[in-house]
């Protein structure tokens, strides 16, 4: 039986790609695509009559199949339908790393999942704690409550927008701008800054237009996401490539920290590096493009 | 557990199988399987040993295998022998009976 190491509440997660946990094609082999994480789904993928099946297949398979470094994450069924409680029992049992909960509205929400996710470690014999959350937020509600959710648990570790459902609710469209969620997407990255957890766009469903893919992933860095969910394996290189670091930004941030660190020393509290004033507030942001190169096997030093 | 209505779990689709579950004398296991060749006798052991697991003495197990890996076709028959006794909903002894 594989056992997964503990999961890390915070790691990289730039891609974060959807499958079936009802289909063996899919979820055999997920780890060979090189996405950050997977999201094995065992709601709206799901048909109905098969909610069922779909958990022996993901217990076997979170208990089989090694997939190393890869996360693995289960999307399951909403607070709302007769599904979710018995899916909270095979993810925590099958060892899954974090559990995706769907339509969360409020800290409740959280902690209800949380209560029942705690119940499972104890009865599988789980160590408490190990299963992290996030939550996806798919309506207005839960974008005004996105603060609450961010911080309602110690085990949150990001939370993600659900495009399709949400635009359903304000009445709207997919917009090639970004116009129609602007509000809702800097709503919900605030949120999650402000609690300190990570940030997930929605999925981008028009495989064929590739221009618009690349259009809103450029779109989702420079907002500040964290990365985006996937719906397809050959979407994960352009999420990957945008989210990489530059050169110029590596060598940069390598300025900066060895330049803070040695000043530091020196007792110099502000200074400049290439003609611009650098201080203290440059440090984690210079940290965070460092560690996000050696991710991208972009950086060997040891600064971080 | 008892067999005790027919019920079927799993698809056709390639590396999936379907399992049927009927109530019956002794075990009648049947297999078709497009690996039959190479994989027949681990296919039938697997279902076998499932079976045992969960306690299966008698019924007529049909397994249409598309290339499914041991992991998907123990969770097709253990699926359908909860969904024989319509226990296949909630609490699932997963690491007991399930492994």
């Amino acid at each position: 039986m594989i056992r997964r190491p503990k999961p890390e509440r915070f790691r990289l997660r730039r891609t974060m790609m959807f499958m079936n946990a009802q289909k063996p094609g899919l979820i055999k082999d997920a780890y060979i695509y090189g996405c950050d994480s997977i999201m094995l789904d065992l709601e709206d993928a799901v048909a109905e009559n098969q909610k069922d099946a779909a958990r022996f297949s993901l217990y076997h398979a979170l208990t089989t199949i090694d997939y190393g470094n890869t996360e693995v994450i289960v999307r399951i069924n909403g607070l709302d339908t007769p599904h979710w409680q018995e899916d909270i029992r095979v993810c925590v049992a099958g060892g899954a790393d974090g559990i995706r909960i769907a339509k969360c509205e409020s800290a409740k929400d959280v902690q209800t999942v949380e209560a029942a996710v705690e119940a499972a470690e104890k009865e599988f014999g789980v160590e408490v704690g190990r299963t992290l959350l996030m939550a996806a937020l798919e309506s207005p509600k839960g974008i005004l409550n996105a603060y609450e959710i961010c911080s309602a648990s110690q085990r949150m570790f990001g939370v993600a927008i659900s495009g399709g459902d949400f635009r359903k609710c304000m009445q709207t469209k997919f917009q090639p701008d970004g116009v129609d969620m602007l509000v809702a997407r800097g709503q919900m990255l605030l949120a999650a800054r402000a609690a300190g957890i990570q940030c997930f766009d929605t999925v981008f469903t028009n495989l064929d237009d590739e221009e618009g893919f690349r259009a809103e992933v450029l779109q989702n860095k420079a907002m500040g996401f964290d990365g985006k969910s996937l719906i397809n394996p050959k979407q994960i290189r352009l999420v990957h490539e945008v989210f990489a670091p530059t050169e110029k930004e590596i060598l940069q941030a390598e300025k900066i920290v060895r330049a803070f660190r040695e000043q530091s020393k020196a007792g110099v509290g502000v200074f400049t590096v290439d003609g611009k004033m650098i201080d203290v507030a440059f440090i984690p942001g210079a940290e965070r493009t460092l560690r996000l190169a050696r991710a991208c096997g972009m950086y060997e030093g040891d600064l971080v | 557990m008892e067999i005790q209505k027919p019920a079927v779990a799993g698809t056709l689709e390639s590396s999936d199988a379907m399992v049927t579950v009927e109530p019956g004398e002794g075990i009648e296991l049947s297999i078709s399987s497009t690996v039959m060749n190479q994989y027949g006798r681990q296919i039938k052991a697997t279902v076998l040993e499932t079976l045992e697991r969960l306690e299966v003495t008698s019924g007529r197990v049909t397994v249409v295998d598309k290339g499914a890996l041991d992991c998907t076709l123990k969770a097709r028959v253990e699926c359908a022998v909860f969904r024989s006794c319509d226990a296949s909903d909630a609490n699932i002894p997963w690491g007991g009976a399930i492994r």
